[in-house]
């Protein structure tokens, strides 16, 4: 069992490879706008076009979110979702789609509800991996060693501060993908993308083979065009999240429809 | 006994760490090593020491309180006097010396964040003195609370900006300095203002703060021929807490962190996470804090800006772990008894986050025997608190 679900997530950038495509990797955060809507945004991106979804379990906390992602948060903690909601909205979306679903989570959230529990229940809902942007790789052996026991991928961040040194210990520390940092910052739409992140790219291309995921500020599909012809992944967060609160009950719709936009631009 | 921790990686046993995003984890290790560099620097250690004197006014002065004693009959209370430093208040001691080394890491501007504003004066002071551009976020809750300290950040050359997530106090303050951190983290030197933090600012503000401690052990010895037999000191992230026990950790003298009790541990609206908390992490290491079952950081609440934080260093929480420092808690009622007593025995009006260590005495004193030694870290002035003091006393200021 515990092998199928950490290949959910390689399967899906073997295929990607075959195809000579790069991964669209949505990100949404559990609960939001409300509980129900999360579950129907899931199922509904994953059906146009998403490769592997990021599910986010909403902080008060969230010190390297944005103001988008913070807002969303807020919405999602005031609907009184919790780590539990997220995951049994996990295992209901495993009645409907196999898409690779990775949770992005800050530390607390892990360390707090234990980290045996919370990689069991994990990898039982149908989760393939789990992404905590204040874990770094120095500290990240308890939970790496939990993980492994599951079955579920540890993705660690590589960012353009780091040095190469730093970037050869993320990426071996990294399982699934390696989630490269596109901008010095926080998450969020911008409207450009930065100047070296073909050098990032090209510096952790040198320390490992593992598939490169991009995100922090892609919203637009040229950006995600030219992000997917140099890496393996985009990672489209707040852009979405943002789309999705202002569409209140089209949400869904314009949800769907942003996707695949973003789809056809980065095949085209 | 030589406490010789944390371990190179930051860890005072299982507390401590790195746990930040990775953007962060290269200026992280570029500040420890030049804090490792300049920390035994000839240069540097003649730097502090002369600013340290002729700007701070160091030593502080060990004050023998005698009306408090005389109030309390059965211990001698000293008073350690860092009301005393230039702008009022322990945070100087810190921000001089992460001044001095920003300043050798070539950075030209530096953030911070600040609860009562105390550690955002003396970041704006130490800027100010030498020529650093500052910015301090402060939450919108602590600038109404505050709003004189905002203005002396401003006089000063600082720009104060509001934080209007979370709770609006000082945890929320301390995400969005973080944010800016991370976003301008090549130009810039994150001043932390309290021992908690990512490795190596909980050590680093440690030492600069120690200084507190080095001198309260001269100064007793000179003063009574011997150590004290308790030190007491306020403790939110715990720094003049930190610094005036570390040279004093593993001695017979007893070592109290006061935390805030707010309206009382039992009502849940309080500052204590080590009275009342479970290990977490917030903002960079691992230590006790206030969190739900989830792992979401819950509100604190204190009558004092600076004690209205839901964690605490990781030294502090090392040091409970192993019974080598005690910590009780005093809530706002007690705080402000101890305000107005201080200001009438003694003539001193102290900080209210100092006025919990003072009201601890109620507490110490009946377990003490005569002609105990008992010194209080003063960390501050109150002159900042009076509105929030009339306002609790239910006085009309005009």
């Amino acid at each position: 069992m515990v092998v199928t679900r950490l290949n959910r997530i390689d399967a899906a950038f073997e295929r990607l490879k075959e195809d000579k495509r790069s991964a669209l990797m949505p990100y949404l955060m559990a609960g939001y706008p409300d509980t129900e809507t999360s579950l129907k945004l899931l199922v509904t991106v994953a059906e146009a076009g998403a490769d592997l979804i990021e599910f986010g379990i909403p902080y008060s906390d969230p010190l390297a979110d944005g103001p988008t992602i913070q807002a969303a948060a807020s919405v999602a903690l005031r609907n009184k979702v919790n780590t539990d909601t997220a995951f049994d909205l996990v295992r209901r979306a495993r009645e409907r789609t196999e898409v690779p679903i990775i949770l992005m989570t800050y530390y607390n959230t892990l360390y707090r509800y234990g980290l045996d529990k919370f990689a069991s229940n994990a990898a039982r809902c149908g989760l393939d991996g789990v992404i905590s942007p204040d874990l770094p790789p120095e500290e990240a052996d308890p939970w790496r060693q939990v993980a492994a026991k599951y079955g579920l991928a540890t993705v660690m961040l590589a960012a353009p501060t780091s040095t190469d040194e730093r970037l050869k210990k993320v990426a071996d520390a990294s399982q699934g993908f390696v989630y490269c940092v596109s901008l010095t910052g926080v998450t969020g739409a911008r409207t450009s993308l930065p100047s070296n992140l073909t050098d990032l790219i090209s510096r952790v291309r040198k320390v490992t083979d593992k598939p490169l995921a991009v995100g922090f500020g892609i919203s637009l599909p040229e950006q995600a065009k030219q992000v997917s012809d140099i890496a393996d992944g985009v990672i489209i967060g707040s852009a979405l999240v943002n789309l999705i609160g202002q569409n209140g009950d089209k949400c869904v719709e314009s949800a769907a429809a942003y996707i695949s936009g973003i789809r056809g631009a980065m095949d085209s | 006994m030589q406490h010789t921790l944390p371990d190179e990686r930051g860890h005072f046993g299982e507390f401590g760490g790195k746990f930040v995003p990775e953007t962060l984890m290269s200026a992280l290790d570029e500040l420890e090593e030049a804090y490792t560099r300049y920390k035994d620097d000839e240069e540097f250690r003649a730097d502090l020491d002369f600013y340290q004197r002729e700007y701070i006014g160091r030593p502080t002065r060990l004050y023998f309180a005698k009306k408090l004693t005389d109030h309390y009959i059965k211990a001698k209370i000293y008073l350690k006097r860092e009301d005393l430093c230039h702008t009022g208040a322990h945070k100087l001691n810190n921000t001089i010396g992460q001044a001095l080394l920003a300043k050798r890491m070539g950075k030209k501007r530096v953030i911070a964040e600040t609860g009562a504003g105390q550690h955002g004066v003396a970041s704006a002071t130490a800027a100010a003195l030498f020529g650093l551009e500052c910015q301090v976020y402060m939450g919108e809750e602590d600038i109404k609370r505050q709003s004189l300290n905002v203005f002396r950040m401003n006089l000063l050359g600082t720009k104060v900006i509001p934080v209007m997530s979370g709770t609006k106090t000082l945890k929320d303050a301390m995400n969005e300095a973080i944010r800016d951190w991370v976003t301008n983290v090549e130009t810039t030197h994150y001043m932390l203002g309290s021992a908690a933090g990512p490795h190596p600012y909980p050590i680093m503000v440690r030492d600069f703060q120690s200084i507190i401690g080095f001198e309260t052990r001269e100064q007793i010895q000179e003063a009574e021929g011997r150590m004290p037999d308790a030190i007491v000191a306020c403790v939110g992230g715990g720094s003049n807490a930190i610094g005036i026990f570390h040279p004093f950790i593993g001695t017979e003298t007893r070592l109290i962190g006061v935390e805030a009790a707010g309206f009382g541990l039992e009502t849940g609206h309080h500052g204590a996470p080590l009275s009342k908390g479970d290990k977490g992490v917030l903002h960079g290491s691992l230590s006790y804090l206030l969190h739900d079952d989830y792992g979401q950081i819950m509100p604190a609440h204190s009558i004092s800006a600076g004690l209205d934080y839901p964690g605490v260093g990781p030294e502090h929480s090392y040091l409970k772990e192993n019974n080598l420092a005690e910590y009780g808690s005093i809530t706002d009622e007690e705080a402000l008894a101890a305000f107005k007593l201080l200001a009438r025995t003694e003539g001193i009006l102290p900080a209210l986050e100092s006025s919990h260590a003072i009201a601890y005495l109620e507490k110490l004193v009946p377990e003490l025997s005569k002609g105990d030694i008992v010194v209080i870290n003063l960390s501050g002035r109150g002159d900042k608190d009076v509105q929030v003091a009339a306002d609790a006393l239910g006085v009309e200021l005009w």
